[in-house]
């Protein structure tokens, strides 16, 4: 692996060498390395590109690092990678994408994630996204998430991306069994003329099953960033959805929540809130004697931390 | 030391017509404690906002130790060394109380420091180091985390816009022993604004405020009475 690829993936999966335990290495749409574990195998598709990852019933305190990086200009890569989470699992799971595009063409990763969360398990997933380059070519990743969750079980998800995509269309799509659990966090800074999409989907089919998507954004320049939210409350249920979106400049910033109660013990609630940064919180800063400049960054950075 | 000459402010009202906030305003600022008070709606909160630069004067200069500061940014009178504990906390999102007091002290505070300052203050400190300053903190809680960013602070010039709203839980006692820390600490000058008698109490000097005009100005022994009794006596 050259300098450029060792650096993307230290953006993505604060890999600096080796990651511990099982991981799987994905570079310019080939495998760049690879280890198993006595719990967690990792099989190469054969009927289309990606890998199946089958962690056995409870395998405890392990982890995957699943990156993929991308340096070739004009390169597009889909690939769908399948996670079987036994029952009774609690695992870590990171994934991410680092595109360096140096070119003029357009660099694209479609990620199809889909994760079967056994009985009781827990998974804590991060995906982190990030691109960068001095071409003009433009960096595209369009992650689709699809989360069974038996009963019982619990799956975090954390996604990230802050800098440098030109383009991204995240859907995720869930459903939820009896005592089951789906928490998200999403942290999302746009600028130039990025354009950004969430569109979120879960069905909580179970007694007791709960969703929580939270959204914390920044769009500065000309970029352009839409969350939506659809939650089907089809049991007794619990569902929240939050957007909070911080607009500077000429940015805009739509939410849309849908919320559907099936059955009358689903309790569902949206909040959103958009707007630019307040002026007294500026001024606070001021007065603990930073500029103006770093008074905005302070709480750009704080808000997305 | 701080010194006001001449100060006013006026704005126009919703009717287009020139309403005045503050006139006339003339004064050194040099002892340990000064409270200033009056009645609400007397302008006291907008000659805080005017020392520490929020508000620009219509009228009038402003010297801090004989430097003019008139024409300096809010933020280059935070680092001449003037320093503003709000009314009303502001929360942000995301950024927790080690780090306001750590941009509040101009450098990386350790924990146990800012743990320091938040038992200052009343606060079991362990349990807010990492907090978020948002909507989750009482406004008690906020008050007095403002006040502690005052405390790390610790500049020549304080201004506290009515410390003792929203303490209710804690005790003037405590407040008042703060405010002989930071002035134990800094040796400058702490500019209060309050309606509190027991605040009022400990002031080497008391300022009353009333219309925008200063009407009556002195030690506690000669304002206080006159002014609790409702027959403040004109100065001038």
């Amino acid at each position: 692996m050259d300098e450029i690829q060792k650096r993307l993936l230290l953006e993505i999966a604060d890999l600096h060498e080796i990651p511990e335990g099982a991981y799987n290495i994905r570079s310019n749409g080939e495998k760049a390395g690879r280890r198993t574990t006595e719990n967690i195998d990792i099989v190469t598709k054969t009927d289309k590109p990606g890998i199946d990852i089958i962690i056995k019933p409870g395998t405890k305190h392990e982890s995957v690092h699943i990156p993929v990086v991308l340096t070739k200009t004009g390169f597009e890569d889909t690939v769908y990678n399948d996670f079987y989470i036994g029952d009774d699992a609690d695992v870590l799971i990171v994934a991410g994408c680092g595109i360096h595009n140096c070119g003029n063409q357009k660099s694209e990763h479609d990620g199809i994630h889909t994760f079967y969360v056994g009985k009781n398990a827990r998974v804590r997933y991060v995906e982190k996204h990030y691109g960068e380059g001095e071409g003009t070519g433009e960096r595209i990743l369009n992650p689709t998430t699809i989360v069974h969750v038996d009963e019982g079980g619990y799956l975090e998800m954390e996604t990230v991306q802050i800098k440098g995509v030109s383009s991204t269309d995240r859907r995720t799509e869930g459903d939820v069994a009896k005592g089951g659990s789906i928490v998200v966090k999403e942290k999302i800074m746009t600028h130039g003329d990025q354009y950004a999409k969430t569109y979120f989907n879960v069905d909580l089919n179970g007694e007791g099953a709960s969703a929580s998507v939270v959204s914390r954004s920044v769009a500065r320049d000309r970029s352009v960033q839409e969350f939506v939210s659809v939650v089907n409350g089809n049991s007794a249920c619990t569902g929240h959805t939050e957007c909070d979106a911080i607009i500077m400049d000429e940015a805009r910033v739509t939410a849309k929540p849908e919320l559907t109660a099936n059955h009358v013990d689903a309790a569902l609630i949206h909040e959103a809130a958009i707007g630019k940064i307040a002026g007294e919180q500026l001024v606070k800063l001021m007065t603990l004697g930073l500029t103006e400049e770093e008074a905005e960054a302070q709480i750009v950075n704080g808000f997305l931390k | 030391m701080l010194r006001l000459e001449h100060i006013g402010y006026a704005v126009p009202d919703e009717k287009g017509e020139v309403k005045t906030i503050l006139k006339d305003i003339t004064m050194t600022l040099d002892e340990r404690f000064i409270v200033i008070t009056g009645p609400n709606g007397s302008g006291k909160s907008t000659l805080a906002k005017i020392i520490a630069g929020i508000v620009k004067p219509t009228s009038g200069k402003i010297y801090l130790d004989d430097t003019d500061i008139t024409d300096y940014s809010i933020t280059d009178r935070a680092k001449a060394g003037i320093s503003f504990a709000f009314q009303q906390p502001v929360r942000f999102k995301g950024l927790t109380v080690m780090d306001l007091m750590s941009l509040a002290a101009g450098k990386k505070l350790s924990t146990g420091k800012v743990c320091d300052y938040l038992s200052e203050v009343g606060l079991c400190a362990r349990d807010y180091v990492n907090r978020e300053l948002n909507g989750s903190l009482s406004g008690g809680e906020l008050k007095r985390i403002e006040i502690a960013m005052t405390l790390a602070r610790g500049t020549k010039f304080s201004i506290m816009d009515e410390p003792e709203a929203g303490i209710d839980l804690w005790s003037f006692q405590s407040l008042i022993r703060v405010f002989e820390n930071l002035y134990r600490s800094t040796s400058g000058s702490i500019l209060i604004i309050s309606h509190q008698e027991r605040i009022l109490d400990i002031a080497d000097r008391v300022i009353v405020l009333e219309s925008g005009s200063v009407t009556a100005d002195g030690s506690k022994d000669k304002v206080l009475p006159a002014f609790l009794s409702g027959t403040c006596p004109k100065i001038g």
